[in-house]
Order: C-alpha cells, then sequence, then structure tokens
C-alpha cells in the first residue's frame, strides 16, 4: 500500500473537478462560439456563401441575362430587352458548326483521356507503394507546375511538318503511316500541328492529368477485399472489371470527364495555336466579347456548355454513376 | 477423399513466414476451424485455399486436384470475408446472384436461386435492399448466401463472426452449425476466438507464428494441449512445473484447467492476489508458493477476498503432462 502514497497525498489536497474559465479576449471568444456550435457553423459558413453567392453565382446570373439580349445590327450597341434572338444566332450554320465541332472534340479528348488514364490510375492505386507512389504522383503533377502556354508551344514544334516526329516517322521509315494520317479527310491536314487530330493530341496530353487523379482517388476507395470476393464468386478478370471495377471507379471517371469535358469546351488557346485555324466555342466568346464587341451573343455562348454540361451530369445521374458513392 | 490438402506448404513475404510447412487434411464435410491468435498464419491458409495467395513452396489439393497456380475464379470454393464484401452498387438479389450471373445463368434462373438462398438465412423478403441498408447480422447472411448459392465444394469462412455483438454471435454460431450439418458441406472457418472454435468446429487446428500446433477434435486440444502454447491459448491453461501439479517430475510442464482447481479446506494453502466476478464464474488469482495460478470457481462460492489466504486442491487425473516444446 506504500506505492499508492502519492495518490492518496491528492486525494488529501483534491484538484478542482472543473478548471477556471480561460482569460482573455481570443480565448473567451473561442470557448464562446465552442458553446454556441450553430454560431460556430454560421461562422465557417459565412465567407464561402458570399463568395459563392455574389461572386460566384451573381456573375453567372448577370452572364445568363445578357445572354437574353441583342446587338442592334446598325448601331452595334446592346439592346437592353429581352430577346431570343442571340439564342437563335447560335442555330445558324457558321455557329452551330463551331458549337459542334467543339462537343466533338471534348468528347473525343474525354474519351481518350479516359482510356489512357484508367489503366495508368489502376496501377498507382492499386499495385504502386512508397517509393513508386511518390514517383506516380512527380509524374503526374510535374506536367502541370510548368506553364500552360510553354507546353502548347512545345508541342507546337514537336508536331510542326519540320518537328520531332516527322523526323522520327522518317528515321522509323514510316514515313507512309503518318502521310496516310494526315491524309484521312477532316482529322487530317498538312501537318499534324494545323490539324484537327494536332489539337486533339494536345488537348489530351493537357487534360490528362485531371482524368487520372481523380480515377486513382477514386479507385483507391474501392476495397481490394470487392475485388477479391468477385474472383472468389466466380468472375473472370475481365468480368471482374466490368461488373465491380468499373462501376465502382465510375464516380471517379465521371469527376475526371467533367474536368477534360468543360476545360475543352472552354479552351481558346490550344485550338488557336494549333489546329486548322476553324473557330472553338472558346475562340468565339473571345471574338465576340472583344474585337465584335458582341456581349450578348458571347454570353450565348457561353452558356452553351454550362448546358451541355447540366445534361451530362443529368444523364450520369441517370445512368446511376454516382450510386456507389 | 479429403476435401483439402496441405503438404509442405509454405508462404513467406519476403522475410516474413506468414505459413511455414504446414501439414493439413481438411475431411469432405466436417466443420474445420483454424484458430491462432492475429498473424498466426490461419488466414494465410485460408486464403491459399481460395487462391488469394500462391504458395511459395509446397503442395495444395482441393477434392484430390492440384490447386496451386489455379486463380480463384477456377477454385469451386467461396469464401464469406471478414468485411462482408457485398457489393455497395447491387442489391441484396443481386449480391447473391453475381456468382451465378458471372458463370451464364439467366436472369430468371438466377434470381429464383438467389431467392432460394435468401430464405435460406431468412432474409426472404431483403432482395430489393442495398447491402448499406442492413445491419452487420443481416449483411453476414447476405455474405452467406452469396456463397452458398454457387454450391461450393467447401465453404471458407474468414472471422465471420467477428463483427457481431455477443448476443447475435452465439445466435449465428447455432446457425451456421446447423447450416453446415443440414448441407453437409466442408466448412473451413477461421477465428481467433478458442470459445467459437471448440464449440463449433468437429476438428480444430491450432496455429502460432506460420505453423501448426496441434490438430485435434475440441476435446483433444482441450483435455490434452501438446504444448505450452497450445495449452496457454486454449482456455488459458494454467502452465505449472509438473512436480506442483502432481502428474510428473520436475523439469517438466503440465497444464491445468483453471475451473479444475477448487477451493477446499483440506487443499494446500495458497494466497488470493486478486478476484474478479464475472456473472458466470469468479476469477481468482493464487499465489501457492511463489506459483501464480488462476483458478474460476463458481460465483455463488464464498469466494475469499484478495490478501487472505485460503486452500485450493485439484484432481492430479484432471492435470495434463505437457510435451518437451
Amino acid at each position: 500500500m506504500t506505492q499508492a502514497a502519492p495518490l492518496s497525498a491528492t486525494a488529501r489536497d483534491p484538484a478542482p473537478a472543473i478548471f477556471a474559465p480561460r482569460g482573455g479576449l481570443l480565448p473567451r471568444l473561442i470557448d464562446w462560439i465552442l458553446r454556441h456550435p450553430r454560431m460556430f457553423v454560421f461562422l465557417m459558413v459565412l465567407p464561402i456563401t458570399l463568395w459563392l453567392g455574389i461572386v460566384y453565382v451573381g456573375s453567372l446570373i448577370a452572364l445568363l441575362i445578357q445572354s437574353f439580349f441583342s446587338i442592334d445590327e446598325f448601331s452595334g450597341l446592346v439592346v437592353r430587352e429581352f430577346t431570343l434572338k442571340t439564342y437563335g444566332e447560335l442555330l445558324r450554320p457558321y455557329n452551330f458548326d463551331i458549337i459542334l465541332r467543339t462537343v466533338l472534340m471534348a468528347s473525343s479528348v474525354t474519351v481518350a483521356s479516359a482510356i489512357l488514364a484508367f489503366p495508368i490510375a489502376y496501377f498507382a492505386a492499386r499495385y504502386a507503394r512508397g517509393r513508386w507512389k511518390a514517383v506516380f504522383y512527380l509524374g503526374i503533377m510535374l506536367p502541370l507546375w510548368s506553364s500552360y502556354l510553354v507546353k502548347v508551344y512545345a508541342w507546337k514544334l514537336v508536331l510542326a511538318k519540320e518537328g520531332i516526329l516527322t523526323w522520327l516517322f522518317a528515321k522509323l521509315h514510316l514515313t507512309w503511316l503518318l502521310e496516310a494520317v494526315l491524309a484521312v479527310p477532316v482529322i487530317g491536314g498538312n501537318s499534324l500541328s494545323v490539324s484537327y487530330l494536332g489539337t486533339f493530341i494536345v488537348f489530351t496530353y493537357i487534360w490528362l492529368p485531371y482524368m487520372i487523379l481523380p480515377v486513382q482517388a477514386s479507385l483507391e476507395r474501392v476495397p481490394a477485399t470487392l475485388i477479391e470476393a468477385a474472383a472468389d464468386l466466380g468472375a473472370t478478370p475481365r468480368q471482374n472489371f466490368r461488373l465491380v471495377i468499373l462501376p465502382l471507379a465510375l464516380p471517379g471517371v465521371v469527376a475526371g470527364s467533367i474536368f477534360t469535358f468543360s476545360l475543352t469546351l472552354g479552351d481558346y488557346i490550344i485550338p488557336q495555336i494549333i489546329g486548322s485555324s476553324r473557330l472553338f466555342i472558346g475562340q468565339a466568346v473571345y471574338t465576340q466579347q472583344g474585337t465584335a464587341g458582341n456581349i450578348p451573343l458571347a454570353a450565348a455562348f457561353t452558356v452553351v456548355p454550362i448546358v451541355i454540361m447540366g445534361i451530362y451530369l443529368w444523364s450520369a445521374r441517370r445512368m446511376g454513376a454516382f450510386d456507389a458513392l | 477423399m479429403d476435401a483439402v490438402t496441405f503438404r509442405g506448404v509454405s508462404r513467406h513475404f519476403g522475410p516474413v513466414k506468414a505459413v511455414d510447412e504446414v501439414d493439413l487434411a481438411i475431411r469432405d464435410g466436417e466443420f474445420f476451424a483454424m484458430l491462432g491468435p492475429s498473424g498466426s498464419g490461419k488466414t494465410t491458409c485460408l486464403r491459399l485455399v481460395a487462391g488469394f495467395e500462391q504458395p511459395t513452396a509446397g503442395h495444395i489439393e482441393i477434392f484430390g486436384e492440384r490447386a496451386e497456380g489455379v486463380p480463384p475464379y477456377l477454385r469451386n470454393v467461396n469464401t464469406v470475408f471478414q468485411s462482408y464484401a457485398l457489393f455497395p452498387h447491387m442489391n441484396v438479389l443481386d449480391n447473391v446472384g453475381f456468382g451465378l450471373r458471372v458463370k451464364g445463368v439467366g436472369r430468371a434462373e438466377r434470381h429464383r436461386a438467389a431467392r432460394e438462398a435468401l430464405e435460406l438465412v431468412e432474409l426472404g423478403g431483403y432482395g430489393d435492399r442495398r447491402a448499406g441498408e442492413l445491419s452487420g447480422g443481416q449483411r453476414q447472411r447476405v455474405a452467406l448466401a452469396r456463397a452458398l448459392v454457387n454450391k461450393p465444394r467447401v465453404l471458407l469462412l474468414d472471422e465471420p463472426l467477428g463483427a457481431l455483438d455477443l448476443k447475435l454471435r452465439e445466435q449465428m454460431q447455432e446457425e451456421l452449425r446447423t447450416l453446415q450439418r443440414s448441407l453437409g458441406l466442408t466448412f473451413v472457418f477461421v477465428t481467433h476466438d478458442q470459445d467459437e472454435a471448440l464449440s463449433m468446429a468437429d476438428r480444430v487446428a491450432v496455429f502460432a507464428e506460420g505453423r501448426v500446433q496441434q490438430i485435434g477434435t475440441p476435446e483433444e486440444i482441450y483435455r490434452r494441449p501438446a504444448s505450452r502454447f497450445v495449452a496457454d491459448f486454449v482456455g488459458s491453461s494454467n502452465v505449472i512445473p509438473a512436480d506442483v501439479a502432481g502428474v510428473g517430475p520436475a523439469g517438466q510442464w503440465a497444464s491445468l484447467r483453471p475451473e479444475d482447481i477448487v477451493l477446499d479446506p483440506a487443499g494446500r494453502p495458497a494466497t488470493v492476489t486478486a478476484r474478479a466476478f464475472h456473472g458466470r464464474y469468479t476469477r481468482l488469482a493464487l499465489d501457492l508458493d511463489g506459483q501464480p495460478l488462476t483458478a474460476l470457481v463458481p460465483p455463488h462460492a464464498e469466494a475469499p477476498d484478495p490478501g487472505t489466504a485460503t486452500r485450493v486442491s485439484w484432481d492430479a487425473a484432471r492435470a495434463h503432462l505437457l510435451g518437451a516444446a
């Protein structure tokens, strides 16, 4: 019983069961907020609500309103009257081709990114450990750290007629292949750097990390035991992929495709530097609000990707892409 | 014919010998338990049977057929996972029907079989629910139905009752036992709970450090433990010098079950060092001439207070002389 002596000493001179309130303005304020959890939530949510509400949603609404105005063709002034005339202009063949071209490009870039990203993300999520995982992240992120313009111009040189790719094909005696590809109507052209194919390659390169990262994150959340369970129940690797891995990773693919799709829809630099000088939505917005001074048409063009993304997300939800969330 | 045979099977992970030269023969139609502390290699053995792991040495046969190198989906063996591993993107019926689906069974037939399997585990009306809407015990039953619907030759259960509360556990233990008897199926059950292993299994293999310490019926394991480890792990036996136990010469060891020690006024003097009331029994820690002993006495016996002297005795026939190990 002698060992217990120090403990019994405190029993004779007991420490307070509740400590005195903290002094100082800031500690008292913090203690007060902690006692009022609703206040705490309010203070946390306030800045982001203001930001989202005023700066973000507010400007979107302003944009939406602009798109319902029209331009007086003689004076070039914006007529502040609600009309659907500007939207009607989007349906003119020249403008509608821009939309169609952009949507087709964004879809192809998204599909290609998903196909390229999946094996990379799968390897990173399931097999890479420790150092290899670091190498993976570095490999994915490194291109994001350098300037977008530098990368696009670098690609222009790579894809140019006198560029490294043409040289490489010549060295491999595959010039005929490159020429055959460039001879394909629509996607081909004089050289890769002035063809839709070139635009597609650069878009895919630039946006690929935005697909890999969410797919990798969603694959990482698929428990290994589910894949084992499927194999245990007799699923071949192919069935396992189709019935278990892909459906469970689908939220990641959808998240990634939102990035690749909407970034391609809105980009105006890549198609300007690389490709046949035909316009994409981003370039159309740029020219309409700049040189042409047609703000309503620019706004209407901007609404197009928003509507397309809305339809895309709605149908993804209907297809059950988010069921596993 | 034996259901599963291990001949000198090892599974080493680098320097870690998870399973080391294990020989086993699991009989057709028996309830076989693999018992051991965590890290003893019992789960790795189960995974070797399922095909999730491949042996680094030795041979595994399932019903006489070589299993090394055979992937899980080509084995007619199914697993009930510790985490249940139900597919979150499917309802209960599709979960249960998964094994039939990947084998190409048509929708109507597979739904009928899945409903039947759900009836078997008393979850008849639950087919439309999602796995997330079920309680732990219900998930457990779904996992069981999902495995049984495939009519496997061997059913593997990896600590299936670990996550259930005590009452549900006892109920499931009984149900599993009844199910196994009525189906006549070979069950291989991994557990760290000796009560569970002893009460459910026809035979038990006790694992430690990747090796099998003893294989036998629950009675054999309990009454005649082969080693100090088995004596201590199964039933927390008192491992004491054989001369103290009264069954052999000094220098050898004997196992004496705590419940075989009785309070006896004519017995040997001992000091009570601690006492704990457990409801069904009272556990006494004793000091018998410097030899610590644990005794379980009936809760209604006049249990002496800690610090007081008492007298204890035991029937020397109940003490078991241990091997050299």
